[in-house]
Order: C-alpha cells, then sequence, then structure tokens
C-alpha cells in the first residue's frame, strides 16, 4: 500500500508532536529500540562519550552504559566480525561506520559471513544487525567521505539494505530495522541530518505496529501525472523541489517516489506509479552503472514496457571515483539536471 | 635426503631460541632455526616420538598438574579418537577420490592438536572453527556424517551449530577469529565467566592455520580480544604449509611469540603430543574462564597430505620433510605411550581398529545416501523475513519446473 506524504509535513499533529531533525530522530529510534530491548547494542568508533562524528549517537553511552554502547578499537573488520559473534551470542549489534568509504575493510565479513549466516545454517543462526551508514556527498568532505555505495550491499543476498529521507522514517526505520531478524544496512543521507520534520515521539516505548510504513515498503512522497521519479534517501528532497519547481511553473506534472528500501525493492509501487505515468527518470547519487539505477530501470523496462512512452533515464553521479569536493555542485544531480532529464522525455 | 637436506633456514632476523632462564633471545645474533620440524626448547612436550614421557621442563611445568586429570580412561579415550578421527579423515579422502565428495581437507597429522584441544574444552565452551576441524567436531559431539554435507553439495554445513557449540565451518580464512571474540564478549555480557562455576563459567576457542595468521581478521581478533580481556582461546595449528607456501612467507616470528605484542601470553606446544595439547588447552580454557582474558597457542604440527584433495603437495615439497614428520606421528607415539604403560593393550586396539571399520561403513553408506537436496530449498533461507523478489523468484521456479513436469520431462 502506498500514500501520499512530503518529507517534513505534519502528520495530525497531537501535543508531543515537535520538529526535530533526522539525526535526532535516528537517535530516539535507537533509544527506543534499546528501551525495548535489553540485547539491543551499539558498536562503533568513536560512538560512547563522542557521540560519534555526527553525533547521532550522543547521550546514549551516559544513559545505557559502555557495555551497551561499545566503542571498539579502529578496524571495521573487526567490528563487523565481532558484532556477527555477539549475534550468534544471542545480541542485536547496531553497527556505525564512521563514513561510507570505511566499510570497505568491513565488506568482507558482510558479505561472506553476515549475509549468508541464516542460509547457510538452513535458518537455524540468525545475525539479526544493523549496520548504520552516513553515506552520500554534499558536505565538502574529502576522498571516503561522500561516497554512495549501495549497490555494493543490495547486490548481496541475505542482506537488506534501506535509506531513509525523512525524520518520521528515521524515527520508524530504525527501530524496524534493528527489530528485523535479517542483517540490515542502513543508509543515512548525512547531508540531510539536520534537516527537520514533525515527529510524535509521544512518551515511553512506542509499540512498533504504529509505524506508518513497513520497513520494505516504499511511498509516493507527492502525486503527479506527467512522469515517475524513483529515488531514495538524500535525493528525495532534489526530486520535491523538481517536482515543485515544475508545478509552479505549470510545468509537466512530476510523481516522486521514495523507495526507502533498495532491497527488497518495492517493485508493486514502481510498476504501478509508470504505468500511470508512462514515463520514468532514476535518481541517486551514485554512479549509474550496475546501480540501482540499473536495477530500476531494467525493471521498468522488463515490466512496464507497454505502457512507456519514453526510454528510462538515470540522473546519477558520473562514473568517475567521487571528485574532490570543489566539483561536488556538478557532480552532484541537482533540480536542473532533474528538470532536464523531465523534458527529455516528454519530449522523446 | 638427509634431515640437513629439509631444514629451511629461517629468515635472519627470526627470533628463535632461547635465553638459559627460558625467557625469549631477542637479537639477530641467535642462531638460526636449525631444522624446521623442531619445535625449538620452548615447545610443551609430555611425549617424544617414541612416546616415551620427557622430563617435566621449566617451560612444560606449568601444564603438567593437568595430566593429573587424566585417567586411564580418558588416555584410552584420547587414542580411541585419535584413531576414529584419522579413519573417519580416512574415508572422507577416499570419498572424493570416488567422486562421492567434490573435496575434502584432510586433518591427516593434525589428530593430536585438534583432540587435545577438543577434549579440554568443556560443554559450554563454544568452538569456531576454520574448514579442517573435523577432529574438534568430533569432540564437540558433531556426528561425523554431518560434516560431509558441505563438501558433497548438498548443502553449506549440516549441523545445528548451537546445539554441539561448534560452529559452521568457515572457509575464508580468518573470518572465525571475530566471530570467536564477539561471541566471548557475549559471553562477558552475559556474565558467564569468572563466576566460579565450573557448569557455567565459558570460554571460546577459535582455530585457525598458520597461513591464516597473515590475515587481518586474525590480527584485528588479536587486538579486540586483548583489548576486551575477552574468555577467548586462540588455537593456531601450524602445519607448516599454506597450501603450497611454507611458512616462512607466512611470517618470520613464529606466532606463540606474536601474542606478546598483542599483550597476553602466546605458548607452542606439540601439536602431535595429545595429552600436551590438552594440558595447554585446559589451562589456557580455564585462564579465559576464569576472567584472565586470552591465551594464543600455537600447535607445531604437521599437515601430512594434501590441503585439499584439489592440490598436489608432491609439487611443493619434498618427501624427505614428509618422512620425516611420520616419525613424529600423533597415533604411534601415543600407542606406544598407553602399551608401555599397560593402559592399553592388543586387544583393546582391536577392538578400536574394529569400531574404526563399523565408523567407516557408516560414514560411506550416510555418504552415499545422502539425499540432495529439493531444488526450491534454495529460496528458502536465505532472509529470516518476508523479501518480495526471493519470492517472486522462488514462484517463478516453482512454475517453470512445474513446465517440465507437465511434460513428463521429469
Amino acid at each position: 500500500m502506498t500514500s501520499t506524504t512530503t518529507p517534513g509535513a505534519a502528520p495530525a499533529p497531537t501535543s508531543t508532536a515537535q520538529r526535530t531533525t533526522i539525526a535526532k530522530a535516528l537517535n530516539a529510534g535507537m533509544r527506543a529500540a534499546m528501551e525495548r530491548d535489553p540485547k539491543v547494542l551499539l558498536m562503533g568508533e568513536d560512538i560512547g562519550k563522542l557521540g560519534g562524528v555526527f553525533r547521532i549517537t550522543e547521550g546514549l553511552q551516559k544513559d545505557f552504559g559502555e557495555d551497551r554502547v561499545i566503542d571498539p578499537p579502529l578496524a571495521e573488520s573487526g567490528i563487523l566480525g565481532t558484532a556477527v559473534g555477539l549475534a550468534l551470542r544471542g545480541y542485536r549489534p547496531v553497527v556505525e561506520i564512521q563514513f561510507d568509504g570505511f566499510v570497505y575493510p568491513a565488506f568482507d565479513q558482510i558479505v561472506s559471513q553476515v549475509s549468508k549466516m541464516h542460509n547457510r545454517s538452513l535458518g537455524k543462526l540468525k545475525v539479526p544487525m544493523v549496520v548504520r551508514i552516513p553515506y552520500g556527498g554534499g558536505i565538502g568532505a574529502v576522498e571516503h567521505h561522500s561516497e554512495s555505495n549501495e549497490s555494493y550491499f543490495a547486490h548481496t543476498a541475505g542482506l537488506r539494505v534501506v535509506s531513509v529521507s525523512t525524520t518520521d522514517d528515521a524515527y520508524w526505520m530504525m527501530q524496524q530495522a534493528i527489530a528485523s531478524d535479517d542483517p540490515v544496512i542502513f543508509y543515512e543521507p548525512k547531508r540531510r541530518y539536520h534537516e527537520r520534520g514533525v515527529l510524535d515521539l509521544g512518551g515511553g516505548v512506542p509499540d512498533l505496529a504504529d509505524a506508518p510504513h513497513r520497513l520494505d515498503e516504499a511511498v509516493v512522497r507527492t502525486e503527479g501525472s506527467d512522469v515517475t521519479v524513483l529515488t531514495y534517501g538524500p535525493m528525495v528532497k532534489v526530486a520535491l523541489a523538481a517536482a515543485q519547481a515544475a508545478e509552479l511553473e505549470d510545468g509537466p506534472s512530476i510523481e516522486v517516489v521514495d523507495l526507502r528500501s533498495l532491497s527488497p525493492m518495492d517493485t508493486d509501487t514502481i510498476e504501478a506509479s509508470v504505468i500511470r505515468t508512462g514515463r520514468c527518470i532514476t535518481l541517486s547519487e551514485a554512479p549509474t552503472f550496475t546501480s540501482i539505477h540499473a536495477e530500476m530501470a531494467a525493471w521498468v523496462q522488463e515490466h512496464c514496457f507497454y505502457h512507456l512512452e519514453a526510454p528510462v533515464l538515470r540522473v546519477g553521479g558520473y562514473n568517475i571515483p567521487y571528485p574532490p569536493s570543489r566539483h561536488e555542485e556538478v557532480f552532484l544531480p541537482d533540480l536542473d539536471r532533474v528538470l532536464h532529464a523531465v523534458d527529455t522525455v516528454l519530449n522523446y | 635426503m638427509s634431515d640437513e637436506e629439509v631444514a629451511r633456514p629461517a629468515a635472519p632476523n627470526t627470533l628463535e631460541g632461547t635465553q638459559p632462564d627460558g625467557t625469549p633471545a631477542r637479537g639477530a645474533h641467535e642462531p638460526p632455526e636449525k631444522d624446521i620440524t623442531d619445535g625449538g626448547p620452548d615447545m610443551v612436550q609430555f611425549l617424544d616420538g617414541e612416546g616415551r614421557r620427557v622430563p617435566v621442563t621449566e617451560v612444560s611445568s606449568p601444564y603438567a598438574a593437568y595430566l593429573d586429570d587424566l585417567d586411564d580412561e580418558a588416555l584410552k579415550g584420547m587414542l580411541r579418537d585419535l584413531i576414529l578421527v584419522r579413519r573417519f579423515d580416512a574415508e572422507g579422502f577416499a570419498l572424493q577420490r570416488q567422486g562421492e565428495l567434490g573435496l575434502w581437507p584432510s586433518l591427516l597429522g593434525q589428530e593430536a592438536a585438534q583432540v587435545g584441544a577438543g577434549r579440554a574444552m568443556r560443554p559450554q565452551d563454544y568452538a569456531f572453527p576454520g574448514y579442517r576441524e573435523h577432529g574438534v567436531a568430533w569432540c564437540k559431539g558433531v556426528p561425523p556424517e554431518n560434516l560431509l554435507g558441505m563438501f558433497r553439495g548438498v548443502n553449506h554445513g549440516g549441523w545445528d551449530s548451537g546445539e554441539h557449540n561448534f560452529h559452521l565451518y568457515t572457509i575464508v580464512i580468518g573470518n572465525q577469529m571475530l566471530h570467536g571474540v564477539g561471541y566471548a564478549m557475549g559471553v562477558q555480557f552475559d556474565g558467564d565467566y569468572a563466576t566460579g562455576d565450573p557448569e557455567r563459567d565459558t570460554a571460546v576457542m577459535a582455530f585457525t592455520g598458520d597461513g591464516g595468521t597473515a590475515q587481518g581478521d586474525y590480527n584485528e581478533a588479536l587486538v579486540f580480544a586483548a583489548v576486551k580481556n575477552a574468555p577467548v582461546v586462540f588455537f593456531v595449528q601450524n602445519n607448516h604449509w599454506a597450501i603450497s607456501q611454507p611458512n616462512d612467507k607466512q611470517f618470520t616470528v613464529p606466532p606463540y611469540r606474536r601474542a606478546d605484542g598483542f599483550g597476553f601470553p602466546g605458548v607452542r606446544v606439540d601439536g602431535n603430543d595429545v595429552i600436551a595439547s590438552y594440558a595447554v588447552s585446559r589451562a589456557a580454557l580455564e585462564r579465559a574462564r576464569s576472567g584472565g582474558g586470552p591465551t594464543l597457542i600455537e600447535a607445531f604440527t604437521y599437515r601430512m597430505g594434501a590441503h585439499t584433495t584439489s592440490d598436489d603437495p608432491t609439487k611443493y615439497r619434498i618427501s624427505a620433510e614428509v618422512d620425516i614428520w611420520k616419525k613424529k606421528d600423533p597415533i604411534d607415539r601415543m600407542r606406544k605411550y598407553l602399551l608401555a604403560e599397560g593402559i592399553v593393550d592388543d586387544d583393546w586396539l582391536a577392538a578400536v581398529e574394529e569400531e574404526a571399520d563399523e565408523l567407516a561403513r557408516r560414514i560411506r553408506h550416510a555418504c552415499q545416501t545422502m539425499p540432495d537436496p529439493p531444488h526450491e530449498e534454495m529460496f528458502t533461507y536465505v532472509y529470516a523475513e518476508q523479501h518480495r523478489l526471493v519470492e517472486r523468484e522462488a514462484a517463478e521456479f516453482a512454475a517453470y519446473q512445474a513446465g517440465f513436469e507437465d511434460e513428463g520431462e521429469r
């Protein structure tokens, strides 16, 4: 099922609803999960006293102790590998990778062990862990700090891969990911950490059944009739801005689908949208070659072929190493590139 | 060829040898290791190659008390383990040669290291193996036929690791060392160590070979274990060959010495001496269970066979080296020892040989009658929860296969 919401737009405000940031919503989500289940523990470089380099875990070590908010030695494979052992012992580790480009030393543990343990044991073993990765560019960082490497993990069976774009999703999807019996690679759009939305934090530990969407469900963020933009994470905001700009100028009507989950992909929502609009653009910061873009485009042509008025266009990062930050402005897809692609598919 | 010809001079900076007080010697002026088949004076050994008890030395004395725990039944049990595990392994090799298994990694020569370690573990202790630890699996109660499934290609590990406290085999070298440390950290968080309750206090033993000591994960595991003072024992079977590479291409300082740099004790034990392997493992496990922290054990042993049935050791090593190690055979020396002590006799040995024959028959039958898994099972355990893509493909697969059945082609 899909619903129509806009990031930052308030659900019916209640007495406990407040404007908060994605960063604080993630923190609140982890706190709720830790209060709900004493087996949940956090592990990552500098996440204790410092609260992580982005302060996402701020205050949690103070409240839950050093055995539940663990500052491990600085070794990503070590962190992931020991998290596997902890999961086998019955814990639910939530691992923070400090930056996207630092996950590679742990790649082997994630794809060789974490993803396959349940399958290898014919269902007898579970490794219910979350790997949090602040990802994407736009913050003027040095190399290895701005990558969108979600395709590597979405390509690996056994892993769930999700990305959030709103405070609401940050809060609820974090808790859903931790509660999942499957390992979840949880992508956090770092340049959106401080964007605000209205979130009802209520009081006490929330009931996960109250989450507005399932963890693997896509959401139509704004409806449109001429072209579908399939996107997720930090680019949702860009897509919505493009839709709004087009609307203001009496231009084409753009529908924005926020995938939320990259694996599994909610292909029902994708197909329904593209069949309705007849045109499709994929949008993410990731280089387009053999990417989530490529999967979305292939899926649409395979399943919506007779409904398409134009080829699917991919708007993404160029197929180069993430460039020095002085190039970011033109490397990262922006509103103009989205509108240019919209014009292209409409004029096909 | 002579022994001299198989000696591989160590690299010039190898820190071999010890001071008269038993502490490791330091400095390049020390003579290089003369013979790779000689474990040196630091090695804990209680039985020599002829099965004679060697005098307790300063190096072995901390472990001698654990031999007192070994009554005649326990000693006989160990010899029985060695014989049965070797027979199981031989059957695995034969089954591969006959096309019943796709691959077999033989433990030939390493039985004593594994049985010593395995028998030192308590039921609650958790083992994280590589893929050659058939002897440890045996001691942990894993039915040996269950080890064959993954090598036959019917599964990726056919035993319930939680039931036996013996994790699935790990093929990527070194990954499991970190799993062991993480599990041990969980033991700490659960408070299941250092309580003084022998039924509760738990340790972890993580196994790898000498080749594994080069891996990043191995070294990270040692760092994490040291920092967390985790109740874990690293058991390195130095079998001298990482597939085709001798271990002077894996390290210049032997594994037991490297533990010092990580901040916990390392000990070299004669891995072909089952009682020494047992005693050293007991000491390390009890240290871990009681909160003393990690220990690294280097079992100095030898891989008598190929790395797996896929390689040919005659291409990379000389037979004289193998011949020397044949004389150090772990079963021969234990048999001689127990015969000389009057603990076993020929009748007992004949009964165990008969038991080994029966085991081999059982293994063979189990292997040959192991059913292929239903193909749809490929899709069953990919995720613990619903996953749209897998469900969709499983349904497509089922429909496609059903088409053939309709045509009577299957």
